[in-house]
């Protein structure tokens, strides 16, 4: 018997890359990212993703106008 | 078959046969008289060669076409007459800039504004200060002949390659439209591409080509750079051709077709008994300044003959710094300077006028 | 717990921007929420995953994205304002195995660079043009663009863009579109993520048909410029898809590329026979083939002037002698009139032969040898005429003897009259040459000379009228007939 084993993904806003203009936490369909208060090394707010089920669908990465401010890990193994 | 490479040429095309036997890959250009059999002849010739002739929308893009040519790492050339050169003078900054060699024919007619077709020699000082924005030079060859069309488009291609730098091959309507005998020299090997050519066969990808830096100290260091560059070209590319300069008391200078009649003149003068000399400039820059000093050690008066309101006499003064008096013999709006114009110039000069 | 990238940083970027100046080496120049980062990743994340970096140089143009190759790992080329897909033709021309990208903001393309871009298109050179429409200038400050909308303040048109005063905003999706050389036109909106992923699509189609070599390809992409704007991201996007998308729809305008064929493009060569047989001319025995002259005649300038109405075959006569003079070694040089003294219909050309080097090749004076074929050129020429020179006039138009000076010869010959009696009044210029021929036979040539002058005018001839084989036979035997005429008249 078989099981669908649902992927699993994590989504990594890097602080110190992020200009804080917010498209990602638009862009997410789960609502996984928000702007925080904290400021990074270039002073703004930045994108922090807040809790888990990020669905790995990307929309985060392809909206952030920056090159490696946000990464998107697929889980492939628990430890 | 046999073949002769001997061949009656018009300095226009003479131009064209140079450049292909010297390994000349592309010509971007658009028409405009006095220079456009350049076009015609690359047109023709170029294709038979499986080289790039384009003819393009506009000056600024030929010159443009010429930039991302040369980019490549190819040997390509352009040629157009004193207006159509002004609108090329943006992108000629930019490839100073850049480093890129290519070449550059302007055979000029009259002016300013729309001026006529007849030939003139007005663009000197707009070609050998640079030309365009910017504290740039360029190098300037000054074909007198469609011989040397022929030989200083490969002079002109070795030395853009050997400074990266444009090399400007300035000239007249007259020496462009000319008919003479030309040798034609044998034909190059490719040039194989530089070291800083956007080649992907031969270099890597890592190789960009700008000029653009914001940081004042930057630009400094680039412009610092080039003009040491132009120094080294000063120091060593200096050329001209004497002719019965030794012993001269009167040394006329011209270059193009007033380089021509000049030589004439001064035959003629020695005939009547008086000392005349030739320095003809075969590079207007560098300016073959060490000769003009060498002669003013001789002479009692220099004699400047162009077509044009008197601009090379400015550098005839600066070389000899104005150890001598310098004249000027000149016609403008297409008018030539005849033999006898000269002759009586300096028949003058030698009777003790002015 | 393990895992593995699924979306990060595109490898067509440099790891680190080490070109960018200043302690920011991971981050790009634009402003926070620009659309050309957005751009610049989908464009770096297709040349890495083509596998085309290596040969792929991407142009830089001015305006925000003018240090694009900061960022871009690939070959670079910053141009001028504009200058883009001229200097794209140039790159692509001269090495067709490169891949071209071109990249220009709506100031660049649309207004300075226009014609050299839609030139390029017309042309459709081999390369892709992503087109970066934003309705504004962003570098300078928020000027008016050729595409921002009617009725939008910016702060060259503070009181809103008019349509009676500014124009309208440039469609040029459709304009390119309908040109046939294009191969792909597309429009896509740098908005939500369902539009981003078109727009990834378009530009992977865009270099695709590039890699293919398949001509011109352009992506038009609406992208946000909040900061000059004055919008907030969420707001950006809202401006685009509601105002922008209304004026300029999005969508495919064009795609031909299943139809299209490669574009080919020549082989340059360099095989030294081959370059040969293009620039030398074919001549049997080559260079071996002119024979030296020995006329003292040639020790010093021989001076020459033709004149006569156009159309009666000054130009070639002079051509011709220069041709015969090469032909025997000699240095020649051959000047048409020109600049003003062109005016007026009469034609002349100044013909120097000379065994050493020649100097003016102007000839207004101290001629040795006059040509004239009508009486304004006699009239206009004749004082030119040096002091132990020779006159040969056509007697047909000029009918009553010239005087010349003394030491100088006038000789007539009615080269009009032989010329129509032997079938053609073009040849007149011929039955001339002929006519000098015999003339030069009787007082200057040595007898070696003069017995190869029929043979180097035919040789002369055939090279002036290169191809075209009744011209050459007949301007040969016109010559011939010229000569006999002349020793006749002589002896």
């Amino acid at each position: 018997m078989s099981q669908v084993v649902k992927k699993k993904f994590r989504c990594h806003p890097e602080p110190n890359e992020c200009k804080g203009c917010g498209r990602c936490v638009n862009a997410c369909p789960k609502k996984l990212l928000k702007l925080g208060s904290a400021l990074n090394i270039m002073g703004v707010p930045y994108a922090e993703y807040v809790g888990d089920g990020c669905i790995g669908c990307g929309a985060c990465f392809y909206t952030c106008p920056e090159p490696g401010a946000i990464t998107v890990f697929e889980i492939t193994g628990e430890d | 078959m046999e073949y002769s490479n001997k061949l009656l040429l018009k300095g226009n095309e003479a131009v064209v046969y140079g450049a292909l036997l010297a390994g000349c890959d592309c010509f971007f250009g658009y028409p405009i008289t006095p220079a456009s059999e350049i076009a015609q002849t690359a047109a023709e010739k170029f294709p038979l060669l499986g080289r790039t002739f384009l003819q393009a929308e506009c000056e600024t893009a030929s010159i443009n076409m010429v930039m991302g040519a040369s980019a490549a790492g190819r040997r390509v050339m352009t040629a157009s007459s004193g207006l159509g050169i002004s609108l090329k003078q943006e992108g000629v900054s930019y490839i100073a800039t850049m480093e890129l060699p290519c070449v550059i024919i302007d055979v000029m007619r009259g002016g300013p504004g729309l001026g006529n077709i007849a030939p003139e020699q007005s663009d000197y000082n707009q070609i050998t200060k640079g030309g365009g924005h910017g504290g740039y030079k360029v190098i300037v060859l000054a074909p007198g002949s469609a011989q040397e069309m022929c030989d200083f488009a490969g002079l002109a291609f070795d030395l853009a390659d050997q400074y990266r730098s444009p090399v400007y091959l300035l000239t007249d309507g007259v020496v462009g439209q000319m008919l003479e005998s030309v040798t034609l020299p044998a034909p190059r090997p490719r040039r194989e591409s530089p070291e800083w050519a956007l080649d992907f066969k031969v270099n890597p990808r890592t190789n960009y080509l700008t000029s653009i830096y914001m940081e004042p100290a930057d630009l400094e260091k680039v412009n610092i750079h080039l003009n040491e560059k132009y120094a080294r070209i000063e120091e060593n590319e200096q050329r001209c051709e004497e002719y019965l300069a030794d012993d001269a008391e009167f040394i006329i200078s011209g270059f193009g077709i007033c380089g021509r009649v000049i030589r004439t003149a001064a035959e003629r003068l020695r005939e009547e008994g008086i000392r005349a000399g030739v320095i003809r400039p075969l590079t207007l820059f560098p300016f073959p300044k060490k000769a003009f000093r060498k002669h003013a050690e001789h002479a009692k008066s220099f004699v400047s003959v162009e077509l044009n309101n008197g601009q090379m006499i400015d550098d005839i003064r600066l070389a000899i710094e104005c150890s001598r008096p310098v004249s000027l013999v000149n016609r403008m709006g297409g008018n030539l300077v005849t033999v006898d114009d000269v002759v009586r110039h300096v028949r003058k000069l030698a009777k003790g006028g002015n | 717990m393990s895992e593995v990238v699924k979306f990060g940083r595109p490898k067509g970027f440099f790891e680190t921007f080490e070109r960018r100046p200043g302690s920011i080496k991971k981050n790009m120049s634009y402003c926070p929420g620009c659309g050309h980062g957005v751009l610049h990743k989908l464009i770096a994340e297709a040349i890495a995953d083509f596998g085309i970096q290596d040969k792929t140089t991407l142009i830089s143009p001015v305006g925000c994205s003018v240090f694009a190759y900061f960022y871009f790992d690939c070959f670079g080329l910053q141009v001028p304002h504009g200058r883009s897909a001229a200097a794209a033709t140039g790159l692509t021309r001269a090495n067709p195995e490169s891949i071209v990208i071109g990249y220009q903001g709506d100031g660049d393309l649309a207004a300075i660079g226009f014609n050299a871009f839609i030139q390029a298109a017309n042309r459709g050179e081999n390369y892709c043009v992503f087109f970066v429409n934003n309705a504004i200038y962003g570098m300078t400050g928020g000027q008016m663009a050729p595409t921002s909308l009617l009725g939008q303040k910016t702060t060259t048109s503070p009181y809103g863009r008019n349509a009676l005063t500014e124009g309208y905003p440039l469609k040029v999706c459709e304009m390119v579109s309908q040109l046939e050389a294009p191969v792909y036109v597309e429009r896509v909106a740098l908005t939500s993520p369902a539009n981003i992923l078109k727009a990834r699509k378009a530009v992977r189609k865009a270099i695709q048909i590039s890699m293919e070599k398949k001509g011109f390809a352009f992506v038009e992409v609406l992208s946000g410029c909040p900061v000059n704007l004055k919008l907030k991201p969420a707001d950006m996007d809202k401006f685009i898809e509601e105002n922008m998308t209304k004026y300029f729809p999005l969508g495919v305008f064009k795609d031909v590329a299943d139809e299209r064929e490669p574009v080919k493009r020549a082989v340059p060569v360099y095989d030294r026979e081959k370059v040969e047989e293009t620039l030398y001319r074919a001549m049997p025995g080559g260079n071996e083939a002119h024979e030296s002259l020995d006329s003292p005649l040639f020790d010093r300038e021989l001076r020459v002037k033709i004149g006569g109405f156009g159309g009666q075959g000054v130009l070639s006569l002079g051509l011709i002698l220069a041709a015969m003079g090469k032909y025997r070694n000699l240095n020649v040089s051959w000047l048409p009139s020109y600049g003003p003294e062109m005016r007026g219909g009469t034609a002349n050309c100044a013909v120097i032969l000379n065994k050493g080097a020649i100097g003016s090749p102007i000839v207004d004076s101290n001629c040795d040898l006059l040509v004239v074929l009508n009486r304004p050129s006699l009239d206009k020429y004749l004082p030119e005429l040096g002091e132990n020179g020779v006159l040969m006039y056509d007697s047909s138009t000029i009918k009553d003897a010239p005087k010349v000076k003394p030491g100088q010869k006038a000789i007539a010959i009615s080269a009009g009259d032989i010329a129509e009696e032997f079938g053609n009044l073009k040849c007149a210029n011929a039955v001339m040459l002929g006519a000098i021929g015999a003339m030069l036979t009787k007082y200057y040539l040595t007898p070696a000379d003069a017995a190869k002058f029929q043979e180097t005018a035919e040789a002369a001839i055939a090279e002036c009228f290169a191809g075209k084989d009744k011209i050459v036979k007949m301007n040969a035997e016109a010559c011939k007939l010229g000569f006999t005429k002349m020793q006749n008249a002589q002896s």
